[in-house]
């Protein structure tokens, strides 16, 4: 047998500090609510200890974003806002492994995610952004359109950076500012972001980060002077924003949950296919908004396809998120790790038959081996509840109707994957997905040009493309 | 069409005439060129190190095809990379030797002569290498001659204008004869890739190999660019471990030409090791066709052992 040796990226290149405080005004202050410790969940060990906001916190910042816009930031020349995130996109990639490092540490996903995946494409999305800032009158918004005022913004802790680069870039380029609440278990890159943000000298208040929990963000998106809510997160959560804003004049947009069908035909090409099941749902362990978690498969080719699943999951290296070699790395959070353990185990209950790889876990940390379910219903709750874990659901269909209607027979509608060599077909079923984004002979590419979001209970508004321009511009 | 071992019945149908060759062929799951170039690109990130590594580079070097195939070769090139292939790096006797010395099959008995006893295999080209175009007599004599010379593994080459234009049966029935030709010798089939240019022609052309019974599928004759690719040989890769799982046999694959470093075989070994499975990671199963490859895995196993870099000046030029 041949054992790999444990290849982990050190730990020393996250830089890491005992304390981090949240940015305002451009300063980095001591905020006034009960500090939170934030572990690294491949451990269970104590990385940080976060300061946080407290109602007047968020007061303080949602001012300071006020006054950049007012005086500074809404009047600047498109040209010259597109130097500042310029500067910053590069910054991202100057930092690059220590934000890699931190961001495996502080949330769990492995090194090679970080590093290839996250990290590179939250600068590809400054980058991407900086190029609009000048030429916005050529988006289609009008010759002149303007900005919003401040934009609220909470985010999830499942791609803490990447977040994080969705929601500032796209505000900064159309000349908003931005109070920004990151998630309770992730706060460390979005700080990491801002040290670069202060030291690429944008004037103080344009950008602002306030970590928290649940509450900061609920007294951040009521706050009466911010004009644009962005969040991203559970649907939960979604629909109480929803109701909050209800009757104001704030602009809204919110990217939530999935059950995201990946659709595979008896003429697929089935090696890349069960890469791409595999990237679908065990990608970033499962912690994807438009993971492909539920599979649909035609039935002729359901027992080959699931044999060859089952052999490549088998493969797939769980363990040390640092480790270059890792495929599959810690669960979040404690919290998570229960909730993926009862929706699991009420599917075993349901009478779904049950799959684990017999990889090993590590005795410390939350870890949970990939999972596959067959012999799966609509009824059953794995096949409707978002599991948000390495857990796969597998369906049948017979034919390309019922694999629409199957697909599309659920509350969420953001993501789709359709696995055919019939160009005609993909273009059939992508019609017909109600879904905001149907990849086809791939999943979960994400390209800061192309418009991100969902439909129903998954959400509404863009992120990325020119479309992701309307929700930060007066239309 | 005879069909050389007793094959499972739906791969006996499959060669049971020209019309059912084709349609099994083209009824193969295509491959997604974006898709296994991504995996494979995937996979050439692991970092192999320490004991891996060079657990790796002493596997790598016991499947090295020590190669010389040139116009310029002579008996005294042969005698000397016999010589490296007996003990690679002389100053270190428990380097392994390496898997087998492939040549020209005039070149055959010299090569035999120097590796009498030593249990490496004398690998010969033939079937009108590297174009392959000549009359099947004369393929089977180039065949039989390596034989007879002293050959224990013989390396053809399909005919790639007969599968281009869609003559499968042609090309099958050129390997069931060729490998009757070889006896007990092993039967490498180069399938040329560089020529087939799709990945859907390289399944296509693997299946057909292993269906007419050729004990490795290789990937190239060194002579066409682009030579072997990590891509192509995750594709057959795939087709050894798919005919695993349908008839129970072990086939092997050999990527030849354009493998220098350690670092590009150790992304070799991964791959077979991920995707073929670990019962591959043996030189009965996965050999590469190389010459100046030997020299650099010399070098990095120093540079495992002594802690430092040595150079090139530090390993035997053959």
């Amino acid at each position: 047998m041949w054992e790999y040796a444990p290849a982990p990226e050190s730990r020393d290149i996250a830089n890491l500090k005992p304390n981090y405080r949240m940015f305002v005004d451009g300063k980095f202050v001591e905020g006034t609510g009960e500090p939170l410790k934030t572990i690294n969940p491949g451990t269970e060990e104590v990385l940080a200890e976060v300061s946080t906001a407290s109602t007047s916190d968020v007061d303080t910042a949602v001012k300071a974003a006020r006054r950049a816009y007012d005086r500074v930031w809404s009047k600047m020349p498109g040209s010259e806002r597109a130097k500042y995130i310029y500067r910053i996109a590069r910054q991202i990639q100057e930092r690059g492994r220590e934000l890699a490092v931190l961001e495996s540490l502080d949330n769990g996903k492995p090194i090679k995610e970080s590093r290839d995946v996250d990290v590179p494409t939250a600068a590809a999305h400054f980058f991407y952004h900086a190029g609009w800032a000048d030429k916005l009158g050529y988006a289609g918004y009008g010759p002149d359109p303007k900005p919003l005022g401040v934009a609220g913004q909470v985010i999830p802790w499942n791609f803490p950076l990447l977040m994080a680069a969705w929601k500032i870039a796209p505000a900064l380029a159309c000349g908003n500012t931005v109070v920004l609440k990151p998630a309770e278990t992730t706060p460390l890159s979005a700080l990491v972001l801002a040290d670069i943000i202060q030291q690429c000298d944008l004037p103080p208040g344009v950008v602002n980060i306030i970590p928290g929990a649940g509450d900061v963000g609920a007294t951040l998106v009521e706050h009466p002077d911010v004009n644009k809510v962005a969040f991203t997160g559970s649907t939960e959560v979604g629909k109480i924003i929803q109701r909050q804003l209800a009757g104001t004049s704030k602009k809204l947009t919110l990217e939530l949950g999935g059950k995201a069908a990946n659709i595979v035909f008896d003429d697929a090409p089935l090696d890349q296919a069960v890469e791409g099941i595999v990237n679908g749902i065990f990608f970033n362990q499962g912690h994807v908004c438009c993971a492909g978690s539920r599979l649909l498969v035609q039935e002729s080719v359901a027992d080959e396809l699931l044999e060859k699943l089952h052999a490549r999951v088998s493969t797939l290296r769980v363990g040390d998120p640092l480790d270059k070699n890792t495929d599959v790395g810690a669960i979040n959070s404690r919290e998570q790790l229960a909730k993926i353990k009862e929706l699991t185990e009420s599917g075993e209950a349901e009478g779904a038959q049950r799959w684990t790889s017999s990889c090993p876990l590590p005795d410390k940390g939350f870890y949970f081996a990939p999972t596959v379910f067959s012999n799966v219903s609509q009824a059953m709750r794995i096949a409707r509840e978002e599991i948000f874990g390495p857990v796969l659901s597998v369906l049948t269909f017979r034919t390309p109707d019922e694999a629409v209607a199957k697909a599309n027979n659920t509350p969420y509608g953001l993501s789709a994957g359709v696995w055919t060599e019939k160009g005609s077909r993909i273009l059939w079923m992508a019609q017909r997905m109600r879904a905001g984004v149907v990849w086809s002979n791939t999943f979960n590419r994400f390209d800061p040009a192309a418009p991100f979001g969902g439909y129903q209970e998954s959400g509404f508004g863009r992120e990325g493309g020119r479309t992701g321009l309307e929700a930060y511009l007066d239309v | 069409m005879a069909a050389p071992t007793t094959l499972p019945s739906a791969l006996a149908d499959a060669v049971r005439d020209e019309s059912s060759l084709r349609r099994f062929l083209h009824g193969l799951p295509g491959v997604d060129q974006v898709g296994v170039e991504q995996r494979a690109a995937g996979l050439g990130t692991r970092s192999i190190k320490k004991a891996a590594k060079l657990h790796a580079i002493d596997l790598a070097i016991s499947m090295v095809d020590l190669t010389t195939l040139e116009g310029a070769d002579t008996h005294g090139k042969v005698r000397s990379l016999a010589a490296k292939a007996k003990r690679p790096d002389p100053e270190r006797p428990d380097v392994p030797r390496v898997a087998a010395v492939c040549v020209y099959p005039d070149m055959v008995k010299t090569a035999a002569d120097e590796l009498k006893g030593t249990g490496i295999n004398i690998a010969s080209v033939a079937t009108a290498f590297p174009s392959g175009r000549s009359t099947m007599d004369i393929k089977l004599a180039d065949t039989r001659f390596a034989v007879e010379q002293g050959a224990t593994e013989v390396d053809m080459v399909i005919d790639r204008g007969a599968f281009l234009s869609g003559r499968y049966g042609q090309v099958f029935e050129e390997i069931v004869k060729i490998k009757e030709a070889c006896g007990d010798a092993h039967l490498k089939v180069i399938l040329e890739t560089g020529e087939l240019v799709t990945y859907d022609n390289v399944r296509r052309a693997s299946w057909l190999a292993l269906l007419a019974g050729g004990d490795f599928i290789k990937t190239s004759t060194g002579k066409v660019q682009p030579a072997a690719t990590l891509p192509v040989t995750h594709v057959m890769l795939q087709a050894v471990r798919d005919w695993k799982t349908q008839t129970g046999e072990l086939r092997g694959v050999k990527p030849a030409g354009g493998i220098r470093s350690t670092k590009d075989a150790i992304k070799y070994l991964v791959a077979v090791h991920e995707v073929a499975g670990p019962e591959w990671l043996d030189p009965n199963l996965f050999r590469f066709g190389a010459s100046t490859l030997l020299n650099d895995l010399l070098m990095q196993r120093r540079t495992q052992l002594d802690g430092h870099y040595s150079g090139p000046d530090y390993v035997t030029v053959d």
